[in-house]
C-alpha cells in the first residue's frame, strides 16, 4: 500500500529522515511516535506525496512517486484520508459542505447523502456544528471535522497527524474507537501521536505496530510500551 | 483531445467548482470594469478603422476619376482656348467627358471666399473645365504637353498632388486602428492575468485544501477560469453595448465634415462589434487558464 525503501528527507541540507524502510500492508494499524520535531509529520507527508523524498524510493499504491504526474497525485489522494496536524478548510462554506467536498472534487457529488453526513457528524460529536463555518470551530472541533472529512470517501488508507491533540481523553478514546472500527472494515491506518497512554490503550483493542522516529531513523518500538 | 475536453469542462457540469473559491467582490468588479472599458475602446477603434477604410477607398475612387483644367487668358482669347482644350480632351484616350463649368457653378465655388455678390464677368477669373476619366485615365504627362502647345493659358490640375497623401493618411489611420485593437486585447490579457494571479495568490489556502482532498488541477483552474471568463464576458458586453449606442447616436453623415460624421458602422459592419465580448471572453479564458496552471504547477 505504502512502501518506503531507504527513503530520506532533508530541509536545506539538514537530514530530517534518513534510510527509512517501511511497508504499510493493507488492513494494518500503525502508530508513529517520537519526540516533537523528530519528523513524524514529515514522514506522513512523504506517504501522500506532499513532499518528495530527497533520497531513496517511496511507492504509493504500487506507484513510484517520482513517476507520478500531478493528476496521478490527485488520484491517489482520493484513496487516502489525511488529518493534518493543523487542519485547514474552506472557510467560506459550512462544515457540512467541507465534509462533502472530497466527493464534489472527484465528481461524485451525486453520491452525497445528507443522512450519511449526519451520521458522520454525530460520530465525531459535531451534530450541532454542521452549519457552522470552520473559523467558528474550536481546535478540537476542527480536528474532529478533519477526521470526518478524511473518512467520507471511505479511503483505503487513513493518515492522521495528532488527531487527538486538542481533545479531552474521552473524545480521544472515541475518535480512536472510530479509527479502530474503520480498521476492522479493512482500512489501513497510520496515526502519528506522542500520547503513549493512547497507544497502550488502543493496543488492547487492535493489533497495532508502534514505530518510533529516533535520531532520523525509524525503529520498531517493542515491549517498553 | 484532452485539451478540447478541458475547454468544454469550463462551462459544463459541476457548477460547484465556482463555489469553492470565495467570492471576491472587489477584484471581480475591477475585472468586469477593465473588460468593459477595453471593449468600449475596441469598438471605437473598430469604428475609426472601418470609417477611415471607407474614406480611403472613396477618396481613392473619386479623386482618381476627376481632374480640373484651369484656363487663364486675356478676355478675348478665353473662348478660343477653351474650345482648343475641349478639342484636345476629345481626342485624348482615357477621358470619359469634359465640360466647362457654368458661371453659376464657379460663383458657387468662389462664394465662400469672396461672398455672393461677385461680379464674375468683370473679373479676370480663370475658366474651369471638369474632366471625368475612364479606364486607367489619360497619360497625364502627354496631356500636359499637348495642352501647353494648343492652349498656353491652360493648367492641368490632376489632383494626384494632394490625393496621394490623403489616401496614405487614411490607410495609415486604419492600420493604427487595427494595431490599437491588438494592443487593447493584449492589455486586457495582461490585466486579467494579473487579476487572476492575485486571486490565485489570495486563495492559497483554498488551493491547498483542494489539492489535499484530491482535486485535479483542472478542477481548481476551472473554478478560477470560469469566474474570470464570465466577468470578462459580462463586462465586455456592457462596454460594447454602450459604445455601440454612442456610435449609433453620432450625427448622420453630412456633406460638410464627412469624415467626422461618417465615423460609424455601415450595414453588416454593425455586427462586427458583437464579436468583441466573445473575443474578450476567449482572451480571459486563456489568460486565466495559463495563469492558473502556472501557479498550480509551482505548488506540491
Ligand atoms: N518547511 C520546513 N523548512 C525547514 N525545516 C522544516 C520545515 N518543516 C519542518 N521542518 C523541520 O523538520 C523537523 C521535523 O518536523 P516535523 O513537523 O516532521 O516534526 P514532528 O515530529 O511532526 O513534530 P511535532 O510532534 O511537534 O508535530 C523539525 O525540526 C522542523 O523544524
Ligand atoms: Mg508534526
Amino acid at each position: 500500500m505504502i512502501e518506503l525503501k531507504n527513503a530520506g528527507f532533508n530541509y536545506g541540507g539538514r537530514d530530517i529522515l534518513s534510510d527509512m524502510t517501511l511497508r504499510l500492508s493493507p488492513g494494518s494499524f500503525h502508530f508513529l511516535t517520537g519526540p516533537s520535531g523528530s519528523g513524524k509529520t514529515t514522514l506522513l507527508n512523504l506517504c501522500y506525496q506532499a513532499l518528495m523524498p530527497t533520497t531513496g524510493m517511496v511507492r504509493i499504491f504500487e506507484q513510484d512517486v517520482r513517476a507520478m504526474t500531478r493528476d496521478d497525485v490527485a488520484r491517489v489522494r482520493r484513496r487516502i484520508g489525511v488529518v493534518h496536524q493543523n487542519c485547514q478548510f474552506l472557510d467560506h462554506i459550512s462544515v457540512r459542505d467541507n465534509l462533502t467536498l472530497p466527493l464534489a472534487v472527484s465528481g461524485r457529488e451525486s453520491e452525497v447523502d445528507q443522512g450519511n453526513v449526519d451520521d458522520l457528524l454525530s460520530w465525531v460529536g459535531l451534530s450541532e456544528r454542521g452549519d457552522a463555518l470552520p473559523p467558528e470551530l474550536s481546535g478540537g472541533e476542527r480536528q474532529r471535522a478533519a477526521l470526518a472529512r478524511a473518512i467520507i470517501m471511505s479511503p483505503d488508507l487513513i493518515l492522521a497527524d495528532e488527531p487527538t491533540g486538542n481533545v479531552d481523553w474521552e473524545m480521544a478514546q472515541r475518535l480512536i474507537a472510530l479509527l479502530v472500527e474503520l480498521n476492522r472494515m479493512g482500512k489501513t491506518i497510520l496515526i502519528a501521536t506522542h500520547d503513549l497512554n493512547l497507544i497502550r490503550n488502543t493496543k488492547s483493542e487492535v493489533s497495532a505496530r508502534v514505530l518510533r522516529i529516533n535520531n532520523t531513523k525509524l525503529q520498531l518500538a517493542g515491549a517498553d510500551l | 483531445m484532452d485539451r478540447l475536453r478541458s475547454i468544454f469542462e469550463v462551462f459544463s457540469g459541476d457548477t460547484n467548482a465556482d463555489r469553492v473559491v470565495p467570492p471576491s467582490g472587489f477584484t471581480s468588479r475591477l475585472t468586469s470594469f477593465t473588460a468593459g472599458a477595453m471593449a468600449f475602446l475596441t469598438v471605437f477603434a473598430l469604428a475609426l478603422s472601418l470609417a477611415t477604410g471607407r474614406l480611403a477607398d472613396r477618396w481613392d475612387a473619386e479623386l482618381a476619376r476627376t481632374s480640373t483644367i484651369r484656363i487663364a487668358a486675356p478676355e478675348g482669347q478665353l473662348a478660343a482656348q477653351s474650345e482648343a482644350v475641349l478639342e484636345v480632351l476629345r481626342t485624348t484616350p482615357g477621358i470619359a467627358s469634359a465640360r466647362v463649368m457654368s458661371d453659376a457653378e464657379q460663383r458657387k465655388l468662389l462664394e465662400p471666399w469672396f461672398g455672393p455678390d461677385l461680379p464674375l464677368d468683370t473679373l479676370p477669373v480663370p475658366r474651369l473645365i471638369e474632366v471625368l476619366e475612364e479606364g486607367k485615365g489619360p497619360d497625364m504627362a502627354g496631356l500636359k504637353l499637348r495642352l501647353s502647345a494648343e492652349a498656353p493659358g491652360a493648367v492641368l490640375d490632376d489632383h494626384t498632388r494632394w490625393r496621394k497623401p490623403l489616401v496614405d493618411a487614411a490607410t495609415r489611420l486604419r492600420l493604427l486602428g487595427l494595431v490599437s485593437i491588438m494592443l487593447i486585447a493584449g492589455s486586457m490579457a495582461a490585466m486579467i492575468t494579473l487579476a487572476a494571479q492575485s486571486a490565485l495568490a489570495a486563495n492559497g489556502q483554498v488551493i491547498g485544501v483542494l489539492r489535499l482532498i484530491g482535486a485535479r488541477d483542472v478542477y481548481i483552474a476551472r473554478a478560477f477560469v470560469r469566474r474570470f471568463t464570465l466577468r470578462a464576458l459580462i463586462g465586455a458586453a456592457i462596454g460594447t453595448a454602450l459604445a455601440m449606442i454612442g456610435v449609433a447616436f453620432m450625427p448622420a453623415p453630412a456633406e460638410e465634415g464627412a469624415f467626422l460624421t461618417g465615423l460609424g458602422f455601415v450595414g453588416w459592419h454593425w455586427f462586427l462589434p458583437l464579436i468583441v465580448p466573445v473575443i474578450a471572453a476567449v482572451v480571459a479564458f486563456w489568460a486565466t487558464r495559463l495563469a492558473a496552471f502556472r501557479a498550480l504547477s509551482r505548488l506540491s
